[in-house]
């Protein structure tokens, strides 16, 4: 079996760690991350506690695949209740550290308590000790990491943790591993830095073996990525272009949030494109893409590495900031580019850097700096507030000012760190706050794409393309095409694509590989390496129990079905250019056939019936 | 024909399938900490590099080894560690230039590549074509062919019978 079979569980209170064995009963029915941290989560914390509280717990968890040879088995969640939703959150990465933590021998650490004082978690295998973190505690994610690599003398160690945004309550902070992945939404990271937990440092040793039938996992990995090679999104646009390949074809499509959503195309996308990218500056003559780079296992390799020209004014007299780092993906060029109406492609890139270097989600930031926009031409947010910048929309200074203050905690960073809602409200205008449930919109404008209103609305952490990316059908055709101005269908469409994503997000597999991949061709690689016979159908179930037991933890925190709604601007304000000139989002007719084919009351509750059927 | 490991690391994104290959194929177990090819991360300038044996015609760790514990395969050329023979002593981790033997302290002998036997898991599990297998005395043929390329004049030559016309020599 690709399980390891291990929890640790880390008291924080009393600094004790233990171990027990992974319930393989829950396994069969969750799976693995996503779906069994939640599982635990549900089972061991109280719904109405504060996320901020001792009482919440934190969860690092892997899945059955991730450190196997799977393509992208390297993933990881983050679960936890979220201080910027109250409801369940659950935030995904990459890069190498989920699977040093799973080759340790780890399926899971569910962390309890808060610490007296700030440490961190160092896993050697079998070997676990919380250590002093005195001394990286006010350090940022880069400083951090390398305090932690030159102390262990270890060049092979990974390590996730928090940086100074997290420390100071930004309620969208971030987990970040190797540098530049990130658990980015909701605010995980804030949860982590609650407790007192600065970083968990792995190094593992044993690797994954007891693959069930070690052949046919070994020829289904291998099929799986013929299918990921040989698709046009997978094996050509993503790995050349990133997610970033989505900047001029949402663009087009006229569902780009521009400047607080209140527009829905922005004349500067192709300037902060994907193809931008690769374009040599005119100022140095290199590109920006510096080039692109896998997560483990990956064979897509979507990551972006950039570099920022050494004579912009975000870098000019910072040396620190001249080597290549985390570039740009689509939804941080969005929030940092076209919803604040920026088309200075070094200056949002250098904000991305900044958002990895302290641990900041740089969708929520983005959208909180386009609502801070928003209020400062409205003359509601003044100078006096913001310490002499002024956030007009377009103004990379203002952004670059925004992260910066973010990062260190300091002046009008308090109050962008609050999130858009609970900064609107402050400012006197919720109705600004581009968000569900308090968590900001990604770059999918719903008035262009209205299956993902439907997404944005139904989503269990508030909107999130992540959830159900309807985007896929809507606009690129997968798995097959659906008109994105219809209404008709959606609400099948968003169920299907929630359900089938709930069960990607429990294996150990990049969700980037529904791009290519079906159900169908993840069940045989999971049915070759687990016990318990994993069908398609089996996974389709899975998913459907795992969205309705995060709904039931949202219920009993207080996020209802009222809750299931968008910003006024996006049911009532017309999109104002492109194929959807004079549209809004018709959320009020998808809505209530959602509830229907959910199994769910007019309210939106999970009737009796349908927890029997799913095994809840 | 002896065929070589050709590493290109301008094509290599870092993904380990080909760690995860090594370990499995020689362990039973997918742990990059226990392969023998290496992929190297330079995070400041993005760039990544695997790194392995490259089987020396006169293999330093050979004549190191005070027990001949490494031999040559005849077949492939490989430089392999008979294990019964290995006393783990690490003579040839010190003498090999590359750093690429390795002490593995679970079985208490040295480990480097072995090509497996000839059909290395390296080069197959590779999605880039960063790790290929190839002739070993023409490993260089595909970077000839593009200094080739770029040798062409950039005016079009056509393809005359210009070889008697001396005059056409002057202009290139």
């Amino acid at each position: 079996m690709a399980w390891t079979n291990k929890v640790m569980r880390v008291n924080l209170t009393e600094g004790k760690i233990t171990e027990e064995p992974l319930n393989m009963e829950w396994a069969q029915q969750y799976l693995g991350q996503r779906g069994l941290a939640t599982k635990y989560l549900v089972e061991e914390v109280d719904p109405t506690c504060d996320a901020l509280g001792p009482d919440n717990k934190f969860i690092v968890t892997t899945g059955p695949l991730t450190g196997t040879m799977a393509s992208t088995g390297g993933r990881y969640s983050v679960v936890t209740k979220s201080p910027l939703t109250g409801t369940v959150a659950c935030s995904n990465s990459g890069g190498y550290f989920g699977a040093e933590l799973k080759a340790a021998g780890w399926d899971m650490i569910i962390f309890e308590g808060k610490s007296p004082k700030p440490v961190y978690l160092y896993v050697h295998d079998d070997s676990v000790q919380l250590m002093d973190a005195g001394d990286i505690w006010g350090k940022s994610v880069w400083e951090a990491d390398e305090i932690l690599h030159k102390k262990h003398q270890d060049a092979l160690i990974k390590i996730a943790l928090v940086g100074r945004s997290a420390e100071n309550g930004c309620l969208y902070s971030a987990v970040v591993n190797d540098l530049h992945r990130a658990a980015g939404r909701s605010g995980v990271g804030t949860v982590m830095a609650s407790k007192n937990l600065k970083a968990v440092v792995a190094r593992g040793t044993k690797g994954v073996g007891n693959i069930k039938d070690p052949m046919r996992f070994l020829q289904a990995t291998e099929e799986g990525k013929r299918v990921l090679r040989e698709n046009a999104v997978t094996g050509e646009g993503l790995p050349k272009y990133g997610t970033q390949v989505l900047m001029n074809v949402i663009n087009e499509s006229g569902a780009m949030p521009t400047r607080n959503m209140r527009e829905t195309q922005f004349e500067g996308a192709h300037k902060i494109s994907g193809e931008a990218m690769h374009e040599p500056r005119a100022s140095d003559g290199q590109p920006n893409l510096t080039t692109n780079a896998a997560c483990f296992g990956c064979t897509i390799a979507c990551g972006r590495i950039s570099t920022v020209d050494q004579g912009h004014f975000t870098i000019k007299n910072k040396p620190e900031y001249w080597k290549a780092s985390g570039g740009l993906e689509y939804e941080a060029a969005w929030s940092l580019g076209s919803d604040n109406g920026v088309d200075d492609l070094d200056a949002i890139t250098y904000a991305n850097f900044v958002c990895n270097e302290d641990g900041i989600d740089p969708i929520s930031f983005g959208a909180t700096v386009a609502a801070a926009m928003e209020l400062y031409e409205m003359g509601v947010i003044t100078n006096e507030h913001t310490g002499g910048m002024a956030y007009n929309f377009g103004s990379a200074e203002a952004l670059v000012h925004g992260v910066e203050m973010v990062a260190a905690g300091e002046g009008f960073g308090r109050d962008l760190a609050l999130g858009s809602r609970r900064m609107c409200e402050k400012y006197g205008h919720p109705e600004l706050s581009m968000t569900v449930k308090s968590q900001e919109f990604p770059a999918y404008d719903p008035r262009g794409i209205q299956g993902m209103g439907l997404a944005y609305a139904t989503s269990n952490r508030g909107a999130c393309h992540l959830r159900g990316y309807t985007v896929a059908s809507e606009i690129l055709g997968i798995p097959e095409k659906t008109d994105p101005l219809a209404t008709e269908g959606k609400a099948e469409l968003v169920k299907a694509f929630q359900d089938a994503t709930a069960a990607f997000d429990s294996s150990g597999l990049c969700v980037f590989t529904s791009f290519a991949w079906t159900l169908d061709d993840v069940a045989p690689q999971l049915d070759a390496a687990c016990e318990g016979g994993w069908t398609t159908e089996k996974l389709v179930e899975l998913g459907e129990r795992i969205w309705n037991m995060e709904r039931e933890f949202n219920r009993l925190a207080g996020v209802t079905g009222k809750d299931d709604t968008l910003p006024k601007r996006l049911l009532e304000e017309a999109a104002n250019a492109g194929p959807a000139q004079g549209k809004v989002n018709e959320l009020g007719k998808m809505l209530p056939e959602y509830y229907k084919i959910r199994g769910w009351t007019a309210d939106g509750v999970v009737t009796d019936e349908t927890k029997q059927r799913l095994g809840l | 024909m002896l065929r070589a490991l050709k590493l290109e690391p301008e094509k290599c994104t870092g993904c380990l399938q080909c760690e995860m290959a090594c370990s499995y194929e020689n362990e039973g177990v997918f742990n990059p900490s226990k392969s023998r090819i290496k992929v190297f991360m330079f995070h400041d300038t993005g760039r990544f590099a695997p790194y392995t044996c490259t089987q020396c015609d006169e293999a330093w760790c050979m004549h190191a080894c005070p027990v001949e514990a490494i031999v040559v395969n005849e077949t492939t050329g490989a430089k392999e560690v008979l294990e019964d023979t290995c006393v783990g002593c690490k003579v040839c981790t010190i003498a090999c230039p590359f750093g690429t033997v390795n002490y593995n302290s679970a079985s208490g002998k040295v480990v480097k590549c072995d090509l497996c036997g000839g059909d290395p898991w390296c080069a197959k599990a590779c999605p880039t074509g960063a790790i290929t297998y190839v002739d070993g005395d023409h490993t260089g043929l595909d970077r000839m062919r593009a200094w080739a390329q770029r040798s062409q004049p950039v005016e079009a030559s056509f393809n005359t019978p210009a070889s008697k016309d001396v005059s056409s020599y002057q202009r290139a």
